[in-house]
């Protein structure tokens, strides 16, 4: 069992005959998923390596079937894509890009309300469940499909190379993974760590999650106000940028700690998005911290032992 | 990227917002003729740096005289200015900026940011202006509205009069506030802004008829409301389409360093340890300071090649991290996901030969055909230390480097 996708799960490529599109398409075909088609405007009826391009969306979906796409546009355009993607009736959007204006997101937001259209990212590596020789799987991102297996941990995380070492660190342990989902790194998220936890928690193939966060934002305080209110699945969270200066963005969009002095103890003001906001807002609701990201495997192998 | 309060100045007189006709100063023979056209003073001056709390450092000051704004200007200009936001090592005072001194019977606070958990661009009122909002948030949360804004739509009017009538802006200020409200956020939304802030904004009268007189302010009229101070942030990713908006922001506060780093794409932040890092993806660059910290060291930055991590980046990086005398012992931590570890590696091999190496290496290699990276590293004959994983190589970072800095 996983969340969000499996090996049936029909995806498409926007973006599938720029260098990234491409190269990644075919990395996902080979790890067994579906990639029934992908959209470039002007380039519909051609083929990147089998795979047939469309001109739309709708044009896809018609053809193919496909409930799901993975998108590779540029930041300017990416935003539209989003938007054709869910005009086309996709449900399921995984968007990759990086760079895309905070406000672009912002009308996305507002234009997916209400609509049940789900996306994740952008800025993040997509969406992986496992798979080996026995069981398919279906990965619909940019991460190494190598380094996972499939198992019972859901993974959730902000960060790109960070996941991929946490995954690492469980495989190496023989811990498998349900699905590992990457929410990315900017500001305006479509999907937030409580809506993946709520999927792993009704999830009967997840038996505990791993969350990987970072400074900036609310997202974590929020996971931290899910895991108190729900008493959900053991859930174990790595929380990086402890070292982080204030008022710097760290690499990712949305990872800078913003607002003046921090918070007296017992305000329920926002953190600003520090590091020890959170690890303190998931301490106190029972999340099971882990200190160390050379310790995430080890943690989990003891807890679940 | 940060703009100056001229700037945002300039920009927001292009959105109909009422702000005062000023002179930009960059040297002490200019005072005079900037001073001249703006009245016979009082004039106010202010330093212009990208950093809040000048007002309490000193950087902003009535003067009476040009040569009261000369003694003043001298002795600001080409100097750090430390305010409780610079850090202790201040920034660089360039130019600073000169308006008449006017006196307002009320001061506001207004502004317009990204709220994060909803998604949705808020106007933030407080009818207490002059002051900091953060503390504002943490005494008297209540004294603080806010509003979301639908970004495709922008402020409607009724949403601008619930503001202003929430502030005690009623009567003869009622027009000009919901103007001045839902200018604000189609110059947030146009501008592609991260922030817009007008702490204070000034009420000048509460009557029409005693505003600023018409030229001074809004075209063809009197203003009652006066945007004193102007803060903006425009956001990076809109760089292709706010061009000429960035192109005017002042980047003299970024290192050689940071500059260079941004050029081949790479994110580096100079920090005060010992232990340079060399790390692919953000969050394991951040995952990596943490460890480095955990284990007794202080990272020296924080540093992320890309997930690619092509030669020319690794070679750029190392050029960098080299570049900083503090520097005692460079980490290398790369996870090989896509990127094949041997590759990396003879990027770092590569790197280390056209930069040279003076200080201790300690390389921690991870992912894709990992046995052939580690054999790389090992033939190249290159003096270096070798780690197993994340806490060996904190562990042998730290004791190289000496412990803490």
């Amino acid at each position: 069992m996983s969340i969000l996708i499996d090996s049936n799960t029909r995806v498409i490529v926007q973006g599938i005959t720029g260098a990234a599109g491409s190269f990644h398409a075919k990395g996902c075909r080979d790890y067994g998923t579906q990639i029934v088609g992908g959209v470039t405007p002007g380039k519909g009826g051609s083929r990147v390596d089998e795979i047939p391009v469309f001109n739309t969306v709708k044009d896809a979906v018609k053809s193919t079937g496909a409930s799901a796409t993975l998108i590779f546009v540029p930041p300017p355009f990416a935003a539209d894509a989003i938007l054709e993607a869910a005009d086309g009736g996709i449900r399921l959007i995984f968007c990759i890009t990086e760079g895309i204006p905070v406000l672009d997101m912002a009308r996305v937001m507002g234009a997916l309300r209400g609509t049940g259209v789900r996306l994740i990212g952008p800025n993040g590596p997509g969406v992986i469940t496992p798979g080996d020789a026995d069981r398919p799987g279906c990965k619909a991102g940019i991460m190494p499909g190598y380094i996972h297996r499939p198992g019972r941990i859901g993974v959730v995380s902000r960060s790109g190379t960070l996941t991929y070492e946490a995954v690492w660190q469980l495989s190496q342990r023989g811990l498998g993974q349900s699905t590992v989902v990457g929410i990315g790194g900017d500001p305006i998220a479509g999907s937030s760590f409580v809506d993946i936890l709520d999927l792993f928690q009704k999830d009967p193939g997840t038996d505990a999650v791993l969350m990987l966060g970072e400074i900036g934002g609310s997202a974590e305080e929020e996971a931290a106000a899910y895991f108190k209110k729900n008493k959900t699945k053991p859930l174990f969270a790595f929380i990086a940028g402890r070292t982080a200066p204030p008022g710097k963005r760290m690499g990712h969009a949305g990872a800078i700690i913003e607002g003046g002095p921090r918070p007296a103890k017992g305000s329920d003001r926002p953190s600003g998005g520090s590091a020890d906001g959170k690890r303190a807002a998931l301490t106190a609701a029972g999340v099971r911290l882990i200190d160390s990201p050379a310790n995430m495997g080890e943690t989990l192998l003891r807890a679940l032992k | 990227m940060k703009l100056h309060e001229f700037q945002a100045k300039r920009r927001m007189e292009s959105f109909g917002l009422p702000v005062l006709k000023g002179a930009v100063i960059d040297s002490v023979q200019s005072v005079a003729g900037a001073l001249a056209p703006l009245g016979p003073g009082p004039w106010v001056l202010k330093a212009q740096i990208h950093a809040g709390g000048r007002g309490k450092a000193g950087g902003v000051r009535v003067v009476r005289t040009v040569d009261e704004a000369k003694s003043f200007v001298s002795g600001l200009l080409d100097r750090p200015l430390v305010t409780h936001q610079t850090g202790p090592e201040g920034l660089m005072v360039r130019s600073l900026i000169a308006e008449p001194a006017v006196t307002v019977k009320r001061e506001l606070y207004a502004a317009v940011a990204i709220n994060r958990k909803t998604g949705r661009p808020t106007l933030i009122v407080s009818g207490e202006g002059g002051v900091d909002i953060e503390t504002l948030a943490a005494t008297s949360p209540e004294k603080i509205i806010r509003v979301e804004v639908d970004p495709w739509r922008g402020l409607d009017a009724f949403q601008a009069r619930d503001v202003a009538f929430a502030v005690g802006l009623g009567g003869d200020l009622l027009r000009d506030s919901v103007r001045f409200f839902q200018n604000l956020v189609k110059l947030f939304l146009e501008s592609d802004a991260g922030l817009v802030e007008v702490n204070p904004l000034g009420i000048l009268s509460e009557k029409g008829g005693g505003g600023l007189p018409g030229g001074e302010c809004l075209p063809g009229g009197e203003c009652l409301l006066l945007a004193m101070d102007a803060k903006m942030t425009i956001d990076d990713n809109a760089a292709f389409r706010q061009g000429d908006l960035l192109k005017g922001a002042d980047t003299a506060d970024l290192s050689e360093a940071e500059r260079r780093a941004a050029a081949v794409g790479i994110s580096y932040i100079r920090l005060d340890g010992s232990i340079g890092c060399l790390v692919n993806g953000a969050g394991l660059a951040m995952a990596t300071m943490d460890i480095i910290k955990l284990h007794g060291g202080d990272p020296a930055n924080f540093l992320d090649v890309g997930g690619g991590a092509s030669v020319t980046q690794v070679t750029e990086a190392f050029k960098i991290i080299l570049s900083d005398p503090r520097v005692r012992v460079v980490l290398v931590n790369i996870f090989g996901g896509i990127m094949k570890c041997d590759v990396i590696a003879e990027g770092i091999v590569q790197a280390v030969k056209t930069t040279g190496l003076d200080r201790p290496l300690v390389v921690r290699l991870e992912g894709n055909r990992v046995q052939e990276g580690r054999a790389v590293l090992a033939a190249s004959g290159l003096q270096m230390t070798s780690a197993t994983d994340l806490a060996d190589a904190a562990q042998k970072a730290v004791a190289l480097a000496g412990g803490r800095s």
